[in-house]
């Protein structure tokens, strides 16, 4: 598998040499009507069909936004689930015009298999303990086993975590979310380690969830984020300020129900963002009013957040770092003037 | 009857037939049964034992978890209060789905109507008595994949919207991909075991090859060159059907592996029959349709079948390569964040296991069948 891997991404480098000149996605999206927009293959409040069969998801409302900014219809976009590994060959190919995939932003990929827009989720590593174990740090982990995912960054991770701290450890590892759940549910391991919106999702699915903790400690950075092909900066413009004009939109306090009625208002901070005033979105060659059908159509960052992965939801995920910078979070747009 | 004692010339004779009486419990009924099949001596004895002791322990859990204990009614809300036993709300609220993918929900009458063609289609082959069975045979290889194909894809002249092959999904895209792996594979897999035995060096050369090549690498192996290395060959913009690629991949790995079934049969025929259709002055093709190839596919019909249930279960690795098939779409499911409970993942595994038994258990019954239909005489 790894010589499969170092093939692909020899050939998706030497074909993304091969693309970089395209400066016309924005036609040829215009062109066909819709957005293809790469998601996960189902990745709880991120990317999974709802009971109608309609794809739902924090990275699919970022598709939704594209395709709202675009076409100012939400639903003008099309879904192509992609696995971990074919991702950046569908980006670099031309399958898709846009990955939002749960990417983690790193140098490499950046370099490698596309411009990465921003960030739409931060999330890192974490660790799931029983109440019952009377822990409190994952530094009190000494001799502990491990459950995890095979083939992973996550596995890389804590045993880069161990070694630093000079902590004993055996690593019990699954190929699948559900046989680690059920591993570390049946007391096979004393810990369970992913990324922590995939503890939020996994705890639901334990015995009694409320019998479970999640440890302070964040022993990795992974900032999730979508990502558009080298070479198109027109394009890149687009989804960086699709996203940029969500997060705004929540900062300025504008959402899907009242963004029609701010459009009217006086602040000159607000009519920007909504096009009233001015001429952005025509300088990235969209409607002026581009940001204003976003939020109308998808909401605003929190909108999503909230319905998608917040604490209403079945994963009840605080905001946390992703919070709004104003609010003690990461979440900075850089602002729209 | 009961017959009374009559005197008759002198003699006590008994004019009719003693009534019969029962057999001795020892050697009849199912205490006999028992002692005859199940405790025959030492070894047995325990053996029995053992496999009584097991399903005792296995099946009250099984069936309690699967029927009895199971969720039957209500939400995720149900399945979320007694997450001990099988969740069916969740198959029932997402069935449409497992069936069609994320086939256009004000489309999918066109999937029902062909899914309806199919199963007549089928019925009209297997029914014996049905008129004009070689009609349905020609139609079924011929007419129904392109109107299948028209139907599912859609055709803008005849006001069909099209339906991009993204969209597939379901236990419909196991069909299609089974269904042309299945019929491909058939013609191929005899062309390349005639050739692979025939006595011209390079035919036979090229059709080992192409066997050994095709029979020596993982189908995994064949998806991921399909799916990822196939688009970077071509020039950049172009792109080439994914579930296209997938079906051809299918198919030619499964021709590889039918062809070596259908070579076994081909060497099972005596050297006589050869020769005796060649006697006949038969050129070659007319020996092997008429003489040799009837012989030889009878004969390995069981093998035939056992590649067509290997590659009807291979369809589910086309999930690595985002094909939404029915193993694929209730992965997907099983994301859903309103659905996450303990219980629903294995319902949903159980569900697939389900669907895909009846299928390949059908398949096998046919094959049964077919082999005691054609059993014409000569044991092998």
């Amino acid at each position: 598998m790894q010589l499969v891997k170092s093939i692909a991404v020899g050939a998706a480098l030497a074909a993304s040499i091969g693309v970089a000149q395209a400066d016309e996605t924005l036609d040829a999206v215009k062109e066909k009507g819709f957005v293809q927009c790469g998601v996960s293959q189902g990745l709880p409040g991120f990317s999974n069909p709802d009971d109608q069969g309609d794809w739902t998801g924090l990275d699919v409302d970022f598709c939704r936004a594209m395709a709202a900014a675009v076409f100012n219809d939400a639903d003008a976009v099309k879904f192509t689930p992609l696995s971990a590994k074919v991702r950046f060959t569908a980006l670099t190919s031309g399958e898709i015009d846009v990955l939002s995939r749960n990417t983690t932003w790193t140098m490499s990929r950046d370099s490698d298999f596309g411009e990465f827009v921003g960030v739409n989720y931060y999330d890192g590593q974490g660790f799931m303990v029983p109440t019952s174990l009377g822990v409190s740090s994952a530094l009190e982990l000494d001799g502990a086993a491990v459950c995890t995912n095979t083939g992973t960054t996550t596995e890389l991770n804590v045993a880069d975590y161990f070694r630093a701290n000079n902590l004993e450890y055996t690593v019990v590892a699954f190929e699948k979310a559900d046989e680690v759940v059920a591993a570390y549910d049946a007391g096979r391991c004393d810990v369970y380690t992913t990324d922590r919106s995939g503890l939020a999702a996994q705890r639901t699915k334990l015995a009694a969830p409320d019998d479970h903790v999640v440890l302070p400690e964040i022993i990795s950075k992974e900032p999730l984020g979508p990502l558009v092909r080298h070479g198109d900066s027109q394009w890149g413009d687009i989804a960086r300020w699709t996203l940029n004009c969500m997060i705004n939109a929540e900062e300025a306090g504008i959402t899907s129900a009242n963004a029609a009625e701010m459009a009217n208002s006086d602040n000159p901070g607000i009519q920007r963002i909504l096009g009233s005033d001015g001429d952005l979105g025509a300088k990235i060659g969209l409607d002026n009013a581009f940001c204003a059908n976003v939020v109308t159509l998808v909401g605003n960052y929190g909108e999503s957040y909230d319905r998608n992965v917040g604490p209403d939801t079945a994963l009840k995920l605080e905001r946390g770092v992703n919070a709004l910078w104003s609010d003690g979070g990461l979440m900075y747009a850089a602002p729209q003037r | 009857m009961a017959t009374t004692d009559q005197y008759s010339g002198g003699g006590i004779v008994n004019a009719g037939d003693l009534p019969d009486k029962p057999a001795p419990i020892r050697t009849d009924g199912a205490i006999a049964w028992m002692r005859d099949n199940l405790f025959d001596g030492v070894s047995n004895t325990l053996f029995s034992l053992v496999a009584f002791a097991l399903v005792l322990y296995v099946l009250p859990p099984a069936l309690g978890w699967l029927i009895f204990n199971a969720n039957w009614s209500g939400g995720a809300e149900a399945c979320r209060i007694n997450p001990d036993a099988a969740c069916w709300p969740f198959v029932g609220a997402r069935w449409e789905q497992f069936l069609y993918g994320f086939y256009e929900k004000s489309e999918r009458w066109r999937l029902n109507i062909i899914l309806a063609v199919l199963a007549l289609g089928i019925a009209w082959l297997v029914w014996e008595k049905a008129p004009a069975r070689k009609f349905a045979a020609l139609f079924m290889l011929s007419v129904f994949p392109v109107f299948a194909f028209i139907m599912m894809y859609g055709n803008e002249t005849l006001g069909l919207p099209i339906v991009d092959t993204p969209q597939w999904g379901g236990f419909t895209l196991t069909l299609v991909i089974a269904l042309s792996g299945i019929v491909a594979s058939m013609p191929l897999g005899i062309l390349l075991a005639l050739g692979r035995r025939s006595k011209m060096p390079v035919v036979s050369l090229l059709s080992t090859v192409f066997i050994e090549f095709w029979r020596g690498i993982p189908l995994v192996a064949v998806l991921f060159m399909a799916t990822i290395m196939f688009p970077l060959f071509l020039p950049a913009g172009v792109t080439f059907d994914q579930l296209l690629r997938a079906v051809i991949g299918v198919s030619l790995f499964a021709s590889a592996y039918m062809a070596e079934v259908v070579r076994g049969g081909l060497q099972a025929i005596p050297k006589g029959q050869y020769e005796g259709a060649m006697a006949l002055g038969l050129p070659y093709p007319k020996m092997m349709r008429l003489i040799i190839l009837p012989q030889a596919l009878k004969i390995v019909i069981p093998g035939i079948v056992n590649t067509f249930i290997g590659l009807f279960k291979d369809t589910t690795l086309v999930l690595i390569i985002a094909l939404f098939d029915l193993l694929g779409i209730v992965q997907a499911s099983i994301a859903d964040p309103n659905w996450s409970i303990k219980s629903v993942p294995y319902t949903g595994y159980v569900f697939v296991a389900i669907s895909f038994w009846i299928c390949c258990y059908g398949m096998a019954r046919y094959s049964r069948y077919l082999e005691a239909k054609l059993h014409t005489g000569h044991e092998r």
